[in-house]
């Protein structure tokens, strides 16, 4: 895989919870991830997919190995410089929209893209616009985050994700929750995302049939990566 | 940090029942604190000003007393024997000499006080013993030659006076006020001629011209008010005779230190205020203390209310929280947003308990208040003081940074993987 960019590295990530006993969740899982790549992670409920997802997205920091994003190793980076780091670089879609109820569509989209404070107010507004048009709920944007459908949810969620133009996109089982038409829907997105924005994704999943469709599964067994398989 | 505000005013915005309430809290308490203390402080103006407005800082005179060395002890003895203490003498009952009990050498001292950085004003005072004659009666009187317009000036003598104007005292030929208890005993008022005869026997007639109260009986049934030219005459005097400089300083705290220092410079007596009025600084103290700290009692109370909310409030909103982390908000931001909350709820309820304040102290402003004591008050005296404004402001953003801070910090240690794990 040399010669390609790598957005996500990971390099022998050990992982162990300790409460009541210790369990040993992850063994030196490697991985990498290149630009543009749609990748899904697999495997039975326990295997630790979604714990290692939680060590990629940077938020769980409690691991050992070495994990570098866009080529930054974050092992030592500061807790601010990680949720920067997320907020730049990263971008999440999860099982259960969580939007914040408080805020319109159009401001839960923004909200990423004015704490970066990259572009002003308006270029954000404006942006924030353009992705919800393409995930075709422009017309929902004046609506309160708890006035819309869940399929809906989840694509406000996507574009909230997409504001920053991430690198990498994180989902942990973001069609679980949803029925197979919107499942399909969000899919569509996923892989115009990965084709024509040219973002990497990494999806948790245990839908086979999601899975099947990606460019690469890695398969988890017992928190070990067993399996990784390039779509034939 | 304008986002951060932001966000801040739509989560308050969600809760805005609550918010109000912790909101109305903090104004009820600034309320009362501002009311409470402009109201004791006023009392206690009111109170001191009773004795401090009449009290001459340090007030200079002269007592007729035995001489403190007798000839007898100017005496030198022949001493045959050094082993005992020598002759010694006893004298019982030294009288003082017939001297008269003016302040020697007035006008100097006047001047060298006039002078003096620290004094605010000199005004010097002539008083006389007299007797009323009414019908075949006599009352005993005092009678104050004072200046006039320096009185007005420095003590409210104004204020004191009920009836009358002080410009016809200090001008009119032959011209008292009385006290208003002595006036009701002679049945004097204003325009009428009493008969005075002073110590020495002489009589003459004064004009009432006015009348005075101070709200002490003792004083108001003896004291009178003439100018000094007029005792001067009264008594056979000359003008440069007084009995009393009294001295008002600039600060009140140095008075005993400077009654000592006149005393020992102008071989006077001297004493001061606090030496006079011991007892009512004490008073003044105890109810200063016992008003704050009902008012800073409120203050917490009110603190507690905002911690709770807040708690509440962060508990109901760890999804929030765990998103904001997720999606790029620091810690520190989170942190930042619950003490805006705090902070935005103690402000709306700190100006809104200020103006409550205000108007509750315009309230008791207007309610009437008469007492005999008092004849100048109408209403119950309150002190508008900026001072309490400023102290129950400060004090309520420190009590919602303080009661805001604990829940921000543990908004702050929500670990989102935790919670977005956990559904």
């Amino acid at each position: 895989m040399s010669g390609k960019d790598l957005v996500l590295q990971v390099e022998k990530v050990n992982k162990s919870f300790h409460d009541p006993i210790t369990v040993k969740v992850l063994k030196d899982v490697s991985l990498e991830i290149a630009k543009g790549e749609f990748v899904s992670i697999t495997g039975k409920s326990g295997c630790g997919k979604s714990t290692l997802l939680y060590i990629l997205s940077t938020m769980d920091t409690d691991y050992e190995g070495e994990l570098r994003i866009d080529g930054e190793p974050t092992r030592l980076a500061t807790k601010t410089r990680l949720a920067h780091l997320r907020n730049e670089k990263i971008g999440f879609v999860f099982q259960f929209h969580y939007l914040l109820n408080e805020f319109s569509v159009l401001h839960n989209v923004m909200l990423p893209g004015l704490k970066l404070g990259k572009k002003s107010k308006a270029e954000v507004e404006q942006r924030a616009m353009e992705l919800l048009r393409e995930l075709e709920i422009g017309d929902q944007a004046l609506k309160g985050a708890h006035q819309i459908s869940g399929g809906q949810k989840q694509r406000v969620a996507i574009a909230r994700a997409m504001i920053n133009d991430p690198l990498i996109i994180m989902g942990d089982e973001p069609t679980g929750n949803l029925d197979s038409r919107n499942g399909e829907i969000v899919f569509g997105i996923f892989q115009r995302i990965a084709q024509e924005h040219k973002r990497s994704l990494l999806i948790v999943t245990h839908d086979q049939d999601f899975a099947a469709r990606t460019d690469r599964i890695i398969e988890m067994d017992d928190g070990r990566v067993v399996g990784s398989a390039d779509r034939a | 940090m304008l986002l951060l505000i932001e966000i801040a005013v739509t989560l308050l915005r969600a809760k805005l029942r609550q918010s109000i309430i912790a909101a109305v809290g903090v104004m009820f308490s600034i309320a009362m604190f501002v009311t409470l203390l402009g109201f004791m402080n006023g009392l206690n103006q009111l109170l001191d000003g009773l004795v401090l407005n009449r009290t001459p800082h340090v007030r200079l005179y002269n007592e007729l007393k035995v001489s403190d060395k007798q000839p007898i002890d100017l005496v030198r003895f022949p001493g045959p024997s050094t082993f005992d203490a020598g002759p010694y003498h006893i004298i019982r009952s030294a009288k003082p000499k017939n001297e008269l009990p003016r302040l020697r050498n007035a006008t100097a001292i006047m001047s060298a006080l006039e002078k003096d950085d620290r004094v605010l004003a000199v005004s010097p005072r002539l008083v006389a013993q007299v007797l009323f004659n009414v019908g075949t009666t006599e009352l005993n009187g005092i009678v104050n030659g004072v200046d006039v317009m320096k009185e007005v000036q420095y003590y409210k003598f104004k204020d004191y006076l009920v009836e009358g104007e002080p410009y016809d005292l200090a001008t009119g030929n032959n011209a008292i006020v009385l006290g208003k208890g002595l006036a009701d005993l002679m049945e004097a008022k204003i325009g009428d001629l009493v008969q005075v005869t002073t110590a020495s026997g002489d009589r003459s007639m004064l004009r009432v011209v006015g009348l005075f109260q101070t709200g002490i009986a003792e004083y108001d049934k003896v004291q009178c008010y003439a100018s000094i030219k007029t005792v001067q005459k009264l008594i056979a005097r000359p003008s440069s005779y007084y009995t009393d400089i009294n001295v008002k300083l600039h600060d009140l705290a140095n008075a005993p230190s400077m009654a000592r220092e006149f005393e020992s410079r102008f071989s006077v007596q001297a004493v001061d205020i606090r030496t006079a009025n011991a007892q009512f600084e004490t008073g003044s103290d105890v109810r200063n203390i016992i008003s704050y700290a009902v008012g800073v009692v409120l203050l917490i109370v009110a603190g507690f209310g905002i911690y709770n909310i807040l708690n509440m409030m962060i508990y109901e909103k760890l999804d929030a929280i765990a998103i904001l982390k997720a999606t790029g908000f620091n810690g520190r931001d989170v942190q930042r947003i619950f003490l805006l909350l705090s902070i935005i709820i103690g402000l709306v309820g700190g100006v809104g308990g200020l103006a409550g304040g205000f108007a509750l102290q315009k309230v008791i402003d207007n309610i009437p208040f008469k007492t005999e004591a008092l004849p100048t008050v109408t209403t119950y005296p309150i002190d508008f003081s900026l001072k309490f404004y400023i102290i129950a402001v400060t004090f309520a953003l420190l009590t919602t940074w303080v009661a805001g801070w604990f829940p921000a910090r543990k908004a702050s240690q929500v670990d989102p993987v935790e919670i977005i794990r956990g559904k």
